[in-house]
């Protein structure tokens, strides 16, 4: 039966030819647009997590409530300490200290004069010890454009356009005039090891990343750091387990009294995505559901037209006996095969344009000029079984959706009246 | 009997006004008692901070009203920090980097060294009667002192403090106590003078607690360890090669 229609379906294009298009199209257009929301999403959550909050943040109490001023005078003294007790309690967890901080980048001339200055956003993280995973977190190697990775201390790296904005180039001297933990104003000379340029617009306009221990000596933070982020091995955020280990850790080291005790916060929690990402999974179900509804009238109207093109066969086959209802079955087994078909070369056509968007990206840097939220300015889409599974059902079910009302003109067929139509 | 009737006229205004002076002159006798030619202070500063307390150490070096030059001497990690001012420019030196940077724009709002005192404070003419002008809106007695409290306004836009308060000791002219306010009438400062003391026919305080009420902490104690007024000053010592030195 099913090689008997589709022999038909192969011989008569016309049949097939049209509705298999809508679905390629409509299921292209579904698998590329998961896809590319998908990679956004992916893309926020990783670069919040990497650049800001890990998949688990730890600050003072007083730190916390005004975090995205950078406060380093509520830094969170005895890192080491509580490094120890954290490798301790939650081996499985990587941990590594942080310091935000903000001042002024002052470039001297030859006379130690000040040539040109600008404010900057600085990331103390630990760059020189071997099991530091900051590497591969901040992806640092692959960012940088000129010179190389800091190699000793007093060396920092420096955003590509912030370095060009200060005329600057590897090897030059940079002065960082910010505060320290107690609030006098402090000096520190550095070294340009390297440029880099992460594709963060906030970051490549202003950002320098140096050793957290030369920022920890410059702002007078011994022991001290702004933040210690926890990250799941895998790199994969797990919230039932992060809620977990937060719960238990702020039980024992959280003290409503003193401002200065340690509190440890989730990623969704740190980063505010909860509501976000809700919002972003709504709109991938409303983008499907109207997907299915404009494709399903698209395929009930090319159904209808179907119909009447093949007014004569099916009332042919009505004349020499055929069932209604088996003609109205075949009718929807073929919409079948038609949905299926054209669903595997929608999701094809749609994960392989979507694969090479994940391989190379598109960069709207443009866009993020003046922009201060860590995402990409490289937008990247994210094939994951997901992609192959999503067009299918949409597929399919429009088309059986678009041909079972077309097909409901064949019950309205009169038998008595099928040997005047065809005589016409 | 020409010659009388004037000397008769000027004793009746001079002591009308002895009696009741009005709220300039009061803000020109306190700052006569407060400027001078030149003098030399080493003082100490105790910030009083959310977590913990630091001392820090200075002598400064100055000139009139326009040209002053500090040096920190304590702790080890502030030690050998320079400050010039040159009237309305301010640098900084710091021996770890061997710079010297122009403290200009934002930065001027920045607290020095942690305490709550700013650079825009620093750089603030010590001569208030010619920012303000002052009117006595009442007396008061204030740490066992009749003191005239003065309501200060500004007379020109471009001032840090927009109104300030001032209980003026009627008998010192020494402020004891001052608010500072911005435009809005928000408090933004407070200074109590806590000890006063005579050096050379005037009234000097020793200690004075200043207080940053946009900052949480518990203020900031400078404390004078000495003073000494009308010193000659060598003209080198207001220079920006002197911070190198």
């Amino acid at each position: 039966m099913i090689k008997f229609l589709l022999k038909g379906l192969m011989r008569d294009r016309s049949r097939s030819l049209f509705p298999v298009l809508t679905v390629f199209i409509g299921v292209f257009l579904a698998v590329f647009l998961y896809s590319f929301l998908n990679g956004m999403m992916s893309d926020m959550v990783k670069s919040t997590a990497h650049y800001q909050t890990g998949h688990l943040r730890i600050m003072t109490q007083a730190y916390a409530k005004e975090a995205n001023q950078n406060p380093i005078d509520l830094a969170f003294i005895g890192v080491d300490n509580l490094l120890q007790n954290l490798n301790e309690k939650y081996p499985e967890m990587i941990w590594t200290p942080r310091i935000k901080f903000g001042g002024l980048l002052d470039i001297p001339d030859e006379n130690g004069e000040t040539k040109t200055q600008g404010p900057v956003s600085g990331m103390a993280v630990d760059l020189f010890s071997d099991s530091s995973p900051e590497y591969k977190l901040l992806n640092i190697e692959d960012a940088i454009i000129r010179g190389h990775m800091p190699k000793q201390s007093g060396e920092i790296l420096i955003g590509d356009e912030f370095a060009k904005k200060l005329k600057i180039a590897p090897g030059d001297i940079a002065t960082l005039i910010s505060s320290t933990m107690f609030g006098s104003i402090t000096m520190a000379n550095f070294k340009i090891a390297g440029t880099v340029q992460f594709g963060i617009a906030a970051m490549d306009r202003g950002a320098i990343f140096t050793d957290i221990s030369d920022i920890q000596f410059a702002l007078d933070m011994q022991d001290a750091a702004s933040e210690i982020l926890g990250f799941f091995p895998d790199d994969v955020y797990n919230d039932e387990q992060a809620t977990l280990m937060a719960t238990s850790f702020n039980e024992e080291f959280k003290n409503v009294d003193d401002q200065f005790s340690p509190q440890m916060g989730t990623l969704p929690e740190e980063s505010g995505l909860t509501d976000y990402l809700a919002m972003v999974d709504s709109m991938a179900i409303i983008i499907i559901m109207i997907f299915v509804v404009a494709m399903s009238i698209v395929l009930w109207n090319a159904g209808l037209m179907g119909s009447l093109r093949r007014y004569g066969e099916i009332g042919v086959r009505l004349a020499v006996g055929e069932d209604k209802g088996h003609v109205y079955r075949t009718l929807i087994m073929e919409s079948v095969m038609i949905g299926i078909f054209g669903s595997i070369l929608g999701t094809l056509a749609g994960a392989g344009i979507a694969y090479l968007m994940q391989v190379y990206g598109l960069d709207f840097g443009f866009l993020f000029k003046s922009s201060s939220i860590m995402i990409s300015s490289v937008y990247r889409a994210q094939v994951t079984f997901g992609s192959f599974v999503i067009g299918f059902a949409p597929g399919i079910i429009s088309t059986v959706l678009g041909t079972s009302i077309a097909g409901i003109g064949i019950y309205k067929r009169q038998t008595s009246q099928l040997f005047k139509e065809l005589e016409v | 009997m020409r010659n009388i009737l004037i000397g008769f006229i000027l004793l009746i205004t001079t002591q009308s006004l002895a009696q009741s002076p009005s709220g300039d002159d009061v803000l020109k006798r306190l700052d006569q008692n407060m400027t001078s030619n030149s003098k030399v202070v080493v003082s100490k500063m105790i910030i009083h901070g959310r977590r913990g307390s630091r001392t820090i150490e200075s002598k400064s070096w100055i000139q009139g009203t326009d040209q002053s030059f500090t040096e920190y001497l304590a702790p080890a990690r502030e030690k050998g920090t320079k400050m010039l001012k040159l009237g309305d420019q301010l640098w900084t030196y710091s021996p770890s980097t061997d710079r010297t940077i122009r403290i200009a724009g934002h930065m001027l709002r920045q607290s020095v060294m942690g305490s709550d005192l700013s650079y825009e404070d620093m750089m603030e003419d010590p001569e208030l009667h010619k920012i303000y002008s002052a009117n006595i809106i009442k007396e008061e007695i204030l740490n066992d002192r009749l003191c005239w409290i003065l309501e200060l306004i500004a007379k020109k836009e471009d001032v840090a403090y927009h109104s300030r308060k001032l209980w003026v000791d009627k008998d010192r002219f020494v402020a004891l106590k001052e608010t500072r306010y911005a435009k809005s009438g928000k408090l933004l400062k407070t200074t109590e003078i806590k000890e006063v003391k005579k050096v050379e026919n005037r009234w000097v305080p020793m200690r004075i607690v200043f207080k940053d009420e946009l900052k949480s902490g518990d203020g900031t104690e400078f404390m004078v360890d000495s003073i000494e007024f009308d010193v000659a000053i060598p003209d080198y010592i207001f220079s920006k090669a002197s911070l190198r030195r």
